[in-house]
């Protein structure tokens, strides 16, 4: 029983993502739309098409790149809200890497558009890491100014110094083919974004379960002072994680650009770097899960524009429903899973149920 | 008896499977001092929890002038003429004393109008002699004070029945005296006066009846005229309680292992907390650190330790000038080890399991890891060998520490920072909230330590645990150190004027 | 700065800097509110958003301002209790609880007002228009920029020094600082600490709701999906640099507006420059005093912590 309830208690965000696909049935419902036509279309485009899947997997790169950005720093007690401003500055370095720089062998200069792109997410989580650990800011709040600001310098770079001439709205020239990233799947969208963000989250797994870095790395999450305590440079960990998180948000803008998109256009990012937040919580945290969740977040959003066309539903319905999952989880957060309690709770129904067989159902059968 | 007064019959409660009061009775007449004794964890604060109106008990009843009494909140217990002096002082420190006294009164309205209340604390301190600044924010007055703002925040609720929590603790012993004439002018005034405490003296020279509490049940209600203060000790404990030193089999030698001259640290708000320290320790010698809560024992230890940052003086170890060194050089290179005060906000990550709280301190060393990887395994074989040899009792190494009780969780910190053979071992505290049997296996593995020549900075404010441990007492007041002096000549006089800074001695 | 000596065109910059500080001004206080009492309302940005969004749908389905006022009102009132249920209610961590509702709000006002509003979105709605107060309205350059405004910011004049008594003045407010301070104080006297809190949170959503109100129904007259655009965030920093006091706040609310205003003027003035440069300005300002002051500043001791009797 006990061992049940654990299992109950693991599959939170099952429950949570359940009980947000039925809170959006009804919303679904309201618009007079059947919600199983609708999720039938939906889930059915998103990840039993072979185009739908590739779109999927194209979306999924920045969503999980943001996420694992989300993930990491959380892991350590830092609240990384500022995905969204790593994608653009992200965008922004490697395409001025692509276009600025002159024309090198692809082998030289894809890696050089992809460190470019890390470099600049990784000044964009640095800026907060460093403020947070050494001037006592809250990271929220500046990871948030700063996703506006580099939104906007996006805008101004694209529309202004590097626009296309005689461009209808903001965006660059085109990167030459050479630098794009392979496909994966062909005659389709999805590139490698995916698989890196893949790979990616994998290392992150193992060095937090198996190294003495991501030992260290939790235990300032978990409890800062003890970490301080062990000998841990708790605030230079805290840049060097903003950092590393940055750089994978400009990853995510990096791919973004050099994979799918192949220009820089102004507000290329529809929010991939919220939806990483809704996946960090999705996945508990767990770079492992972080790959589901994404897949699944992405479906969502492949699936509700196919929704839209199959069955003339509002597409941003599965933004609520994305809301509604997050909230779901969140409010998961606050069932501990505490085994004694547990024990505590089932003796007591254990009592109550003995106490109706015999016909006495006084309330003080619960206390012992 | 008469029915004036307070009564509790039969109360009991249980925090999950902990029975903290098992059938408590009591009896306090109007207008006296009555005073409960007990060891830490005795249930002396549950109980006047529970008279608050904070807990409810799970059996037993309160009679108040002879009615049967439901406190259901603290908002209740006031309306009953009840006022409760926290351990810990509940005011807040950003408010002024009016504004502190005035939080949470009933009946205001609309307006707060200060002026009038301040007007109104003011006559009323004066009539029992206080006097005090109703407009100065209390974090600006020395505790002595913040206790008697705390205590006209009750007789200005009308309070008839006051409980003080160890109101004693806080205080340094000069101001100790003035604190019990106070309670002697409320009694005067007719106020009933609880009284918890685990000090003797306070005791035997206020109250006038006294309830020993012994692991949540009543072992003696007396009074105290005619009751020699060693009965009360007795029955207290429980048994004969061992005042003499603790058998050391090895004199110290005269090699000294750590030198600490001149040193200086602020503490969190930026006031100087260590105005100039200096001290020896020698290998296989305890240097016992005696003095009231907050005059820089804690900031030593910092400083000590690397985690705060010395403004000036310097730390030698075995002739080594360390003074520049971080955290990590000192616990790994240097071998300083360090049993913090605050077991849960410093010596453990409670959510993390058993065998990973034993590799807090070394994870990067050999055998928790090697190279860059952990070495789970391993380290959970080092954690089952020590569990078995300092007695942790627990299910199994991969539980979360959270769920093993205080003194476990103390034996495996020991383990972590004595397995290890440090040079200089800084203990802070180490037996708060510990029962009699955890605080003998603490003290026997300070003593082993201290066999195997181990230089020992054991610093508390139980006195009784110092005297039976240390080679020697250090005595602080005001962030310096008044006098280092043996056990034999600590008479309670002797350390009570030097605790008090009344008197200081030249260190050598 | 040709237009420095053309009276009406002061005037006219000085009526956009208050009619861009209103919105902020409003969430701001909510922030005060909210943080002095030990919570961190970190989806002031949402009940912004939430606010206005109800705004459109009551002004669209009841036809009148003052019908989407109470709309918009409700719609934040109940961010407010989703909030301060799961904060304060089940003691879920205070930044992730305002992230989740902000994410929340976001999707479910873009669905709803598709939904709702659908194709009329782009039609002005009813709004306030603004009243001249007699005789102080005539006051040169004062009158104008202050006393010919729309209700909403009538109000909002109102809420400062309201605010300022409330928390100084009234012995509730009294509670609010202690609880925001040493919570435990506050419970051994009998104040309930989730109680005044929850209370705090949804008046804090309310505050930030009214923001919303007013950028629906005396701004711009139409709801456009995220049309808060960062107004919540701003208005936290407003709040940190305004060091939890109203009348600071304000201050502080009014130099992020005057950015705002300022950098409009510049757009306007250097059309062949790409617009977001200058829109990036407010964000910078805010970051820019933020990084500056907030170091030194002390918040309410016990904020985003949650309250546990008897426990950590």
């Amino acid at each position: 029983m006990l061992r049940a309830i654990q299992g109950i208690y693991m599959l939170r965000p099952v429950w949570a993502v359940l009980l947000s696909l039925l809170a959006g049935a009804g919303l679904i419902a309201i618009a007079g739309v059947n919600p199983g036509e609708a999720y039938a279309a939906l889930f059915g485009g998103a990840f039993l098409d072979y185009y739908g899947l590739a779109s999927t997997l194209a979306k999924m790169s920045p969503i999980l790149l943001a996420g694992l950005a989300v993930i990491i720093p959380l892991r350590v007690g830092l609240l990384n809200i500022g995905a969204e401003g790593q994608i653009y500055m992200g965008g922004l370095f490697s395409s001025m890497a692509a276009l600025l720089l002159p024309e090198m062998s692809p082998v030289v200069q894809v890696p050089l558009c992809v460190l470019a792109g890390a470099l600049g997410g990784g000044l964009w989580g640095l800026i907060p890491g460093y403020l947070k650990a050494y001037r006592g800011i809250n990271e929220v709040i500046i990871t948030i100014l700063l996703n506006f600001i580099a939104i906007n310098l996006v805008s101004y770079v694209a529309g202004g110094p590097m626009m296309q001439e005689g461009a209808p709205y903001p965006y660059s020239e085109e990167i030459r083919e050479g630098l794009w990233l392979p496909y994966i799947m062909p005659h389709t969208d999805a590139h490698l974004g995916v698989v890196v963000g893949i790979v990616l989250c994998v290392v992150a797994w193992f060095v937090f379960r198996f190294t003495t870095v991501g030992f260290g790395l939790g235990m300032i999450g978990k409890n800062p002072v003890a970490a301080t305590y062990s000998g841990i440079r708790v605030r230079r960990n805290v840049v060097a994680v903003m950092f590393v998180a940055g750089a994978i948000g400009g990853l995510a803008g990096t791919f973004e650009v050099l994979g799918l998109k192949h220009r820089l256009y102004h507000l290329f990012s529809p929010g991939y770097g919220f939806d990483g937040i809704v996946v960090a919580f999705l996945a508990q945290l767990s770079p492992l899960m972080a790959p589901v969740a994404a897949f699944f977040l992405s479906g969502l959003k492949v699936g509700g524009l196919i929704m839209q066309r199959a069955v003339g539903l509002e597409s941003t319905v599965v933004e609520a429903i994305q809301g509604l999952v997050i909230i779901f989880v969140a409010a998961s957060l606050a069932f501990r899973f505490d085994r004694g309690n547990w024990r505590r709770f089932l003796e007591r129904r254990r009592l109550l149920d003995a106490g109706i067989a015999g016909g006495i159902t006084n309330n003080s059968g619960g206390r012992s | 008896m008469t029915a004036q007064g307070l009564r509790l019959e039969k109360i009991s409660k249980t925090f999950g499977d902990f029975k903290a009061l098992d059938g408590v009775d009591m009896t306090v007449p109007r207008g006296t001092v009555h005073a409960i004794l007990g060891e830490n964890g005795a249930g002396k604060t549950t109980l006047m929890n529970i008279l608050y109106g904070l807990y409810q008990p799970d059996g037993g009843r309160i009679l108040i002038d002879g009615a049967p009494q439901r406190i259901t909140s603290p908002r209740r217990a006031m309306e009953l003429g009840i006022g409760m002096i926290h351990q810990h002082l509940m005011l807040v420190e950003t408010l002024t004393v009016v504004e502190n006294v005035v939080l949470g009164l009933p009946g205001q309205g609309m307006r707060l109008s200060l002026a009038e209340h301040a007007r109104k604390l003011e006559a009323l301190a004066k009539s029992f002699g206080f006097d005090i600044d109703p407009h100065q924010e209390v974090w600006k007055l020395p505790m002595g004070m913040r206790q008697r703002v705390e205590i006209l925040k009750v007789l200005y609720r009308d309070a008839n029945l006051i409980i003080l929590d160890e109101p004693t603790s806080v205080l340094a012993p000069s101001e100790v005296e003035g604190f019990l004439e106070g309670l002697r002018r409320l009694r005067a005034a007719g106020k009933t006066i609880i009284f918890i405490s685990h000090k003797l003296d306070e005791v035997a020279a206020v109250a006038d009846r006294v309830t020993v509490l012994r692991r949540g049940t009543v072992s003696a209600d007396l009074a105290v005229a005619g009751t020699p203060p060693s009965e009360m000790a007795r029955m207290m404990v429980g048994r004969d309680v061992v005042l003499t030193t603790l058998e050391k089999t090895s004199p110290t030698s005269d090699e000294v292992l750590v030198r600490i001259r001149d040193l200086k640290a602020r503490d969190n708000r930026g006031n100087q907390a260590l105005k100039g320290v200096s001290f020896d320790i020698r290998a296989g010698e305890i240097l016992g650190v005696a003095g009231v809560d907050g005059n820089g024992q804690a900031e030593l230890a910092e400083a000590l330790t690397g985690l705060r940052q010395a403004e000036g003086g310097t730390v030698e170890l075995s002739g080594e000038d360390v003074s520049a060194a971080g955290v990590y050089e000192r616990r790994h290179r240097l071998g300083i080890s360090f049993v913090p005060e605050d077991r849960h906000g410093t010596g453990l990550v409670l959510d993390l399991p058993v065998y990973q709280n034993a590799m807090i301190r070394d994870f990067r060393e050999s055998p928790f890891s090697s190279g860059p990887m952990l070495r789970a395994a391993s380290a959970r074989k080092v954690a089952e060998d020590w569990v078995k040899r300092y007695d942790v009792r627990l299910q199994s190494v991969d539980q979360a520490i959270r769920f093993l009780s205080g003194g476990n969780q103390q034996k495996l910190i020991f383990a972590r920072e004595v397995e290890c053979r440090p040079r200089l071992l800084v203990i802070m505290q180490p037996c708060k909230g510990l029962d009699v049997g955890a605080i003998e296996a603490v003290h026997r593995t300070v003593l082993a330590e201290r066999e195997r020549g181990t230089a020992i900075l054991y610093i508390s404010t139980e006195l009784e645990h110092i005297l039976s441990v240390c080679d020697r007492v250090a005595v602080m007041c005001a962030g310096r150190i008044t006098g280092i002096i043996a056990p034999e000549e600590a008479t309670p006089e002797r350390i009570g004027a030097l605790i008090g800074g009344l008197e200081e001695e030249k260190v050598a | 700065m040709s237009w420095a000596g053309d009276v009406s065109s002061l005037v006219d910059f000085f009526s956009t800097v208050l009619r861009l500080s209103t919105p902020i001004v409003f969430a701001a206080l909510g922030g005060v509110l909210a943080e002095r009492a030990g919570v961190f309302n970190v989806s002031l940005e949402g009940c912004i958003l939430g606010g206005a969004f109800g705004a459109a749908t009551g002004a669209y389905l009841l036809g009148t301002p003052v019908g989407g006022l109470v709309f918009g009102i409700l719609f934040a009132a109940a961010i407010g209790c989703v909030l301060a249920g799961l904060a304060v209610g089940l003691g879920i961590n205070q930044l992730v609880t305002g992230i989740a509702i902000n994410i929340l709000v976001l999707g479910l006002t873009s669905y709803l007002a598709r939904l709702i509003l659908g194709a009329d979105a782009t039609s002005t709605l009813p709004g306030f228009a603004p009243v001249a107060i007699p005789l102080l309205s005539s006051i040169p350059l004062i009158g104008p920029v202050l006393f010919n405004q729309d209700p909403l910011a009538y109000l909002m004049y109102l809420a400062v020094p309201l605010s300022y008594w409330f928390l100084y003045r009234t012995p509730w407010g009294l509670n609010v600082r202690a609880i925001g301070d040493y919570p435990v104080a506050a419970d051994t006297v009998g104040v309930s600490v989730p109680g005044v809190r929850a209370i705090c949170v949804i008046t804090s959503c309310v505050l930030g709701g009214l923001g919303g109100c007013y950028l629906v129904l005396c701004q711009v007259f139409v709801f456009t999906e995220n049309m808060s655009a960062g107004k919540g965030w701003i208005a936290l920093a407003a709040v940190i640099l305004g060091r939890w006091n109203p009348a600071l706040v304000f201050v502080a609310c009014i130099f992020f507006a005057f950015s705002e205003a300022l950098q409009l003027r510049l757009q306007f003035n250097n059309p062949d420059v790409p617009y977001q440069l200058f829109s990036m300005v407010p964000f910078l300002a805010s970051f820019v005093a933020l990084v500056a002051f907030a170091g030194r500043v002390r918040p309410p001791a016990a904020i985003g912590t949650k309250y546990v009797r008897g426990g950590k």
